[in-house]
């Protein structure tokens, strides 16, 4: 099914060490073109800690990252500075919201063309045509991303003044304007209210469709997540203990262990 | 209201009752008698019945105004409102620039030189307001940068005889430099860390002026520095004051216009950014090694290039100029006026250095005062004096409408 697709995103044998503890254990994955591949499973599972490598804030103890932009060559992630990973076209949000407080909304999504404009100090100074043209344009840019995340009349407001729900669709419209062609969601949904949460799944689906970005997911709302994504990776204590469409997992006697607890005759 | 009058009353009460033996009773031991002095208690009460209903008042005022602000209302100061318009703001500038432009033609020569060690100040601030107030990098040691411009001048001026206008850019970019060098070894500390390491620098500055004799002269400094010149014509003190003065304003004019720029750049926001969220600034794809760097170097490039009018004022510097007090005056310039506001900073220096030049008989009091000022800001106004307004864009007008406060 997906093997046909061009496959972006390839993880092989991450494993990553914290002392003694093993965080996260020879976790195999691959995102291909056009998916929205979600990683599953319960808390403390590693699911953040694979997120944290594969986006350059971990160092991986052991495995390979491979990056496989279209049309470029295949690029090793291991060891590269995060703002490297976002460099190259990988961008991510987080689970407990890290927007910039105290700047406003607009800015918030001007930080993420940050990497893909390149005015420097010397001409910032001078503001000449080319730096003035180059900031119109990112404004613009900006406006059109927080129009599509619904967030266009507030622009100009704090971003700590927006409720819950609107600072992670900002999270997520700033995580867009790097430019990525594979976004990484931590819990996108978390706490938010199941109206929310639909308008959530759909901003999610659009992004897919519409802007050709593949997505990989961790999160915990079960319907959200067998609704709009396929494959599905479950991870327990560290290791992948399952992989395949929302259906197979679903009846995975693994899976339901790991969620439910093991079955116990009476 | 009635129950905070009747703490207030208590509170007196306790005062009274406190500084009873201190306040009230006076032994005489030569004439052995006790003199009663009951007036005094009298004050006692007043003064901190009124103090601590104030203080009080201020409290509710603050809950109140919070509420509302959480309401979503504004609560921008009237002041605060007016500045966001341009043309007053254009206004309000080239009065201001007209006053600073004839005050020294009307006030004597001490006064104008009160003036120019507040607008050595003013730079200093704006400088280290790039440091601390907008990437966030807390820097105890700032004065050191302040020091290295005018070694530079005194140095440069003592073996080759360079002029002021050479050593001027040349100041700012050993301070530069400088600031490169402190920012390599700290890119990766936060917080405490970043403060005892910064404080340290700025310490060993000053020691290693103090006892490198061959290149510093040791503590008793270096004198004869000459004065700016100005095609070589010959000036006499007051001249000169007046001269400095001007140089002095179109410094802290250039200053401004450029960390404005600065700020509202692409480089300003990443320093905002990285100040909000460290993690979440370089997941967004900033180069976090750069960024600081950059905030240090251009922090420090301001002290550097004001450091050369330093020296060239005072003619005579030694280590003494540059102690930790400086660094502590400097960042508390850029606390009570606002972090990353440039009005804000400005008002704090001129607040800080001026308020002590002109009570001078309150001079004893002068870090008393200075501690309780801090501890009141930080009570009632933890933004600083003047809260940094962001910038805003206009989308459908193409033309950003810019505010910066």
């Amino acid at each position: 099914m997906a093997d046909k697709k061009h496959k972006l995103l390839e993880v092989k044998g991450l494993t990553m060490d914290f002392g003694g503890l093993r965080a996260v254990d020879s976790v195999s994955l691959e995102v291909h073109e056009g998916e929205i591949a979600a990683l599953i499973g319960p808390n403390g599972a590693g699911k953040t800690t694979f997120f944290n490598c594969v986006t350059g804030i971990y160092n991986p103890t052991k495995g390979d990252i491979l990056l496989h932009p279209k049309g470029l060559e295949t690029r090793r992630l291991n060891g590269l500075k995060p703002n490297k990973v976002t460099e190259m076209g990988l961008a991510r949000t987080f689970q407990n919201i890290r927007l910039f407080q105290d700047m406003t909304v607009l800015e918030n999504v001007m930080i993420g063309r940050h990497c893909r404009t390149k005015s420097g100090i010397f001409r910032s100074i001078i503001r000449d045509k080319g730096v003035r043209e180059e900031e119109q344009q990112i404004v613009e840019t900006c406006y059109q991303l927080l129009e599509k995340v619904g967030l266009g009349d507030s622009a100009n407001e704090f971003a700590k003044n927006l409720p819950y729900g609107a600072q992670r669709r900002l999270e997520i419209a700033r995580a867009m304007a790097t430019d990525p062609f594979l976004l990484l969601l931590d819990e996108p949904a978390a706490g938010m209210n199941p109206q929310e949460t639909a308008d959530l799944d759909h901003l999610i689906c659009r992004i897919s469709e519409e802007e050709k970005i593949a997505i990989l997911l961790i999160e915990h709302d079960m319907k959200l997540v067998m609704n709009i994504s396929n494959p599905i990776y479950v991870m327990e204590y560290g290791k992948k203990i399952a992989e395949g469409s929302p259906q197979e997992i679903k009846d995975n006697p693994k899976v339901i262990e790991a969620y439910l607890g093991e079955e116990t005759e009476d | 209201m009635l129950r905070d009058f009747k703490q207030s009353l208590l509170i007196s009460a306790w005062f009274v009752f406190l500084t009873f033996p201190l306040m009230a009773v006076r032994v005489n031991t030569t004439d052995q008698v006790v003199t009663w002095r009951l007036m005094n208690m009298v004050w006692v009460a007043i003064g901190s019945f009124v103090l601590s209903y104030a203080w009080r008042f201020m409290l509710e005022r603050k809950k109140v105004r919070k509420k509302t602000a959480e309401e979503g209302a504004d609560t921008r100061s009237k002041l605060q409102i007016k500045l966001e318009d341009m043309s007053f703001r254009y206004k309000a500038m080239g009065g201001l620039l007209i006053v600073a432009l004839v005050y020294p033609l009307v006030v004597n020569t001490y006064q104008t030189n009160i003036m120019i060690s507040a607008l050595i100040y003013v730079v200093l601030g704006l400088g280290l307001n790039i440091t601390v107030g907008l990437a966030g990098l807390l820097d105890l040691g700032f004065v050191a940068f302040f020091g290295v411009g005018a070694y530079t001048f005194a140095l440069l001026n003592h073996h080759f005889d360079l002029g002021f206008w050479m050593t001027l850019p040349l100041g700012g970019v050993f301070g530069c430099l400088l600031g490169v060098i402190l920012g390599f070894p700290i890119l990766r500390l936060r917080g405490d860390y970043l403060a005892i390491v910064t404080l340290g620098f700025g310490m060993i500055f000053k020691v290693v002026m103090e006892n490198w004799d061959s290149l510093s002269f040791g503590p008793s400094g270096i004198a004869n520095i000459d004065k700016p010149g100005l095609f070589g014509m010959d000036m006499n003190l007051a001249q000169s004051t007046t001269y400095i003065y001007y140089i002095m304003i179109a410094l802290v004019v250039f200053t401004i216009l450029i960390t404005n720029r600065l700020k509202n750049s692409r480089i300003g926001r990443a320093w905002i950014a990285l100040r909000e969220d460290e993690i979440a600034c370089v997941a967004m794809g900033i180069d976090m090694a750069r960024t600081k760097l950059s905030a240090y170097a251009l922090g420090a490039f301001w002290a550097g290039m004001v450091g050369v009018l330093f020296a060239s004022k005072t003619t005579f510097i030694n280590p003494a100029s540059f102690t930790f007090m400086e660094s502590a005056i400097i960042l508390s310039i850029v606390v009570l006026g606002g972090m990353g506001s440039i009005l804000g900073v400005i008002l704090g220096a001129f607040i800080l250095i001026l308020m002590p030049e002109y009570l001078r008989d309150l001079s004893e009091y002068r870090m008393l005062a200075f501690g309780a000022a801090m501890a009141l800001m930080m009570i009632f106004r933890p933004q600083g004096l003047v809260s940094g307004l962001r910038q805003k864009y206009e989308y459908k007008g193409t033309k950003d409408q810019v505010n910066n406060g």
